[in-house]
């Protein structure tokens, strides 16, 4: 995926420049990027007037930002209590092995980033895997491989 | 138009029921999280790509309404026809031209589609006569599944905005904190706070800012109830916040939503816009000199953000650590003002309490827990979904009756309330009343209302160190107890699981549970050991058979336990053999499979895979 940095100001510009604002644009940043560059970093605290290191704090702080980059499809592998119970450790596993990665990390051709995520607000319909924005309601161990098949 | 008056709302009103009535039948396809991630969306397409093209009297893509969430998620997606209250589960889109002809255009009903009763194989027509349904009562929930999601119309035609009308026009703001009083409306975040008490000490603090926020972050995993509100039924949250805001004074409120909800954002912000435009929110509401504008706000990720303190930093864009609470946010809070947090489900329940009155509210539940609570029943129960019952149901009645027991009928074993800061309810329990002080006294609480249904086969080991894993990440780090003394209660529960523990360690994660919650500020750290507490007082047997025998009888700690195939039920289908990963079965067709016990990596997919469970876990 190609990032056009010359976006950032206008992200930067959708909010009041102060403080308050520094979540929200990163958050747009984040979503923008699906990771927070350091050129973005750097002009943020600039706008807003905040120091680079506080930027920094936030950014590291919360789960929802990455400054690594992430891969063209995110799998995200709830692993809240509900799917927990209902054999959620047994998915990520499965992903793990049919990726050749570990949780967190994005495959080398940076297709695939794998990550887990505490409920995604689906919970009775556990195990849940999102790919992207995409539910996968009720996941089996022995099939759940096909969600990353398309290689 | 700008409604001033409480005639301008029932003409309103009036009108829009006079427009529903044209309607002869509703098609209800349910958009509640459950269906969404079932493909609800593509089901309610199909309904109004077929209905375009025929004609059908009274009926029209009009009919079709994306509700929230209509609860029982376990037969997901759902389609409600009204006025009949037939309620088809798991519908296909294949299934929507046999909808549209016998149910829609006729009047007949697909007993292929309905519930059946699991013990009985009875086909239950209407979802009312359902047990999952029968034994509710919806405050909260009351609009799931009866309304579009983002209409304000459709809100105000069934009763809406009554409640905002009456409390700004006709009542004083003290007569509304009374009446919020006298019903004891509890904090339905988990605490249990009286919400009339907290709005009136912010009332009284001397101040020319004040705030509302509403706490929607729901960082309990296993909970959807705030979600489900906020996407399905935004204006009772709104008209809460309104009631609220009234009451105290402020002029600006923020919601404050999860990130992992996104179409809770959408549907808020359209909501928020849909009354602004008819003065219901925003300058000079109703025509008086009160002004409410309401912000939303993403959460970031981060638990601890959930509790008070640290939401409101969050709001100010710092990153979220709780702080020391002698000086309490309803005298300074958001940006050093006083300010009232509430849960969504608690602003869901003001509006009910306002227009039918404290007496009413007060006359359903419990002593000292008036009203109802909204829960997600999930978990290895069969009929999953979210509930809301009146205080005082045993969890019996919850997970017996509403939820039909346990799935595939094994063994109950617990049921875990109150997220990361709850505990796990053994059979013993199962006939207490389900209310703040009962589950508190038992060494659980009440929560926000994840509702975790747990049987032979979940392991009370590994659930208090997925807790305290669960913990450790979350942990914001202020407090050196909590930061480091879950980790070692973590890396002691780890050593349990593996096998590795000593008797004398169970004394000893005691202890040091004791030093965390003595040494941490805020409600995750201070009970942040409670699903070790309650697991270890409930269920002190299992720890030891980990410890001393080695032993998981669950069947989950990988270390302690084994795969093999029961030669006598294996019909050699070979179905476990394409599932392994690691080539570790083997065996030709029609024969019994053999696991290589150096090979498995006892990943569980060839138990998954037999549909004849066939191969046994010890
Ligand atoms: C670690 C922690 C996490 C919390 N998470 C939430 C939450 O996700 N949602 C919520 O409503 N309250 C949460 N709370 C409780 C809030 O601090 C607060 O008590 C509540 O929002 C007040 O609203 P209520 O009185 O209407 O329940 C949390 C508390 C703690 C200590
Ligand atoms: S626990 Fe997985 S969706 Fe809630």
């Amino acid at each position: 995926m190609k990032h056009d940095l010359a976006k950032i100001p206008e992200i930067i510009g959708r909010y009041p420049q102060q403080e308050s604002s520094l979540i929200m644009v990163l958050q747009d940043i984040q979503k923008e990027f699906n990771y927070l560059p350091c050129e973005a970093l750097e002009q943020t605290a600039e706008a807003l007037h905040v120091p680079l290191s506080k930027v920094f704090s936030v950014s590291t702080f919360y789960n929802a930002f990455s400054l690594t980059k992430k891969g063209d499809v995110v799998v995200r592998v709830c692993i809240g209590t509900a799917c927990h119970i209902r054999g959620a450790r047994q998915i990520q596993e499965q992903l793990e092995t049919a990726l050749k990665i570990q949780a967190g990390e994005t495959t080398r051709d940076e297709k695939f980033t794998l990550e887990v995520v505490g409920c995604v607000g689906a919970c009775a319909m556990a195990p849940v895997v999102l790919t992207n924005e995409q539910y996968h309601a009720q996941c089996k161990v022995h099939t759940v491989k096909k969600l990353v098949s398309k290689r | 138009m700008r409604i001033e008056s409480e005639k301008q709302l029932r003409d309103y009103r009036k009108k829009l029921i006079e427009a529903d009535k044209k309607l002869v039948k509703k098609i209800m396809v349910c958009h509640g999280p459950g269906c969404l991630a079932s493909g609800a969306e593509k089901i309610s397409a199909e309904f109004e790509k077929q209905l375009k093209k025929k004609r059908i009297k009274g009926v029209s893509i009009e009919s079709v309404k994306k509700t929230g969430c209509h609860s029982f998620c376990e037969k997901s997606p759902l389609v409600a026809i009204e006025p009949a209250q037939v309620l088809y589960t798991r519908v296909q889109i294949r299934d929507v031209a046999e909808i549209i002809e016998k149910s829609v255009k006729g009047d007949d009903v697909i007993e292929r589609l309905v519930y059946h009763d699991p013990k009985t194989d009875e086909a239950i027509e209407k979802y009312p006569d359902i047990p999952f349904y029968k034994h509710q009562t919806r405050i909260a929930l009351r609009n799931l599944g009866k309304i579009n999601a983002c209409d304000i119309d459709d809100y105000i035609r069934v009763g809406g905005y009554d409640a905002a009308v009456k409390a700004v026009l006709h009542m004083t703001p003290d007569e509304v904190i009374d009446e919020v009083k006298k019903a004891n409306l509890r904090g339905r975040g988990g605490g249990g706070f009286p919400a009339g008490r907290k709005w009136e000490s912010c009332r009284k603090i001397e101040a020319d800012v004040r705030y509302v926020v509403c706490n929607g972050d729901e960082g309990d995993p296993g909970a959807f109830m705030d979600r489900a509100i906020m996407e399905g039924d935004p204006h009772t949250v709104l008209e809460g916040m309104i009631i609220a805001a009234y009451a105290i004074g402020a002029k600006d409120g923020y919601i404050y939503v999860r990130e992992e909800y996104p179409l809770a954002v959408i549907n808020l912000q359209k909501a928020i816009e849909q009354a602004e435009a008819i003065g219901l929110l925003g300058d000079n509401i109703m025509g008086t000199s009160f002004s409410l504008r309401i912000h939303i706000n993403r959460g970031a990720g981060a638990f601890v953000c959930g509790e008070s303190s640290a939401l409101m930093m969050s709001v100010a864009g710092h990153v979220g650590e709780p702080r020391a609470k002698y000086i309490r946010s309803v005298q300074k809070g958001l940006y050093d003002q006083p300010t009232v947090l509430n849960n969504v489900e608690t602003y869901s329940n003001v509006p009910m309490i306002i227009s039918n009155g404290a007496d009413w509210f007060t006359s359903i539940g419990a002593p000292k827990n008036s009203g109802t609570k909204a829960f997600s029943l999930v978990g290895k129960v069969r009929h999953t979904g979210l509930i809301e019952v009146p205080m005082g149901t045993t969890l019996r009645t919850i997970i017996y009756d509403i939820g039909g027991g346990i799935q595939k009928d094994r063994q109950f074993k617990a049921v875990q309330t109150g997220g990361p800061s709850g505990g796990c309810l053994a059979e013993q329990h199962l006939d207490l009343s389900v209310d703040f002080d009962t589950l508190t006294a038992h060494g659980s609480m009440m929560g926000s209302g994840g509702m975790i249904v747990m049987d032979e086969r979940t392991c009370m080991v590994d659930v208090a160190k997925y807790f305290l894993s669960f913990l450790v990440s979350e942990s914001c780090g202020k407090c050196i107890p909590c930061r480091e003394g879950l980790y070692q209660l973590y890396k002691l529960a780890i050593a349990i699981s593996e096998g590795r523990g000593k008797e004398e360690d169970i004394a000893r994660m005691e202890r040091l549970s004791d030093h965390v919650v003595v040494g941490s500020l805020c409600g995750l750290g201070k009970s942040g050991p409670n699903p070790f507490l309650s697991t270890v007082a409930n269920f002190r047997d299992e720890y030891l058979a980990h410890i001393v025998d080695h032993k998981c009888s669950a069947g989950v700690c990988k270390e302690l336990i084994k795969f093999e195939v029961i030669t006598e039920k294996c019909d050699g289908c070979m179905a476990c053999i394409s599932a392994c990963a690691v080539n570790a079965i083997t065996g030709k067709k029609k024969q019994p499979h053999i696991i290589n016990q150096e090979l498995c990596t006892k990943c569980g997919a060839c138990v998954a895979a037999c549909n004849r469970d066939a191969i046994a876990v010890f």
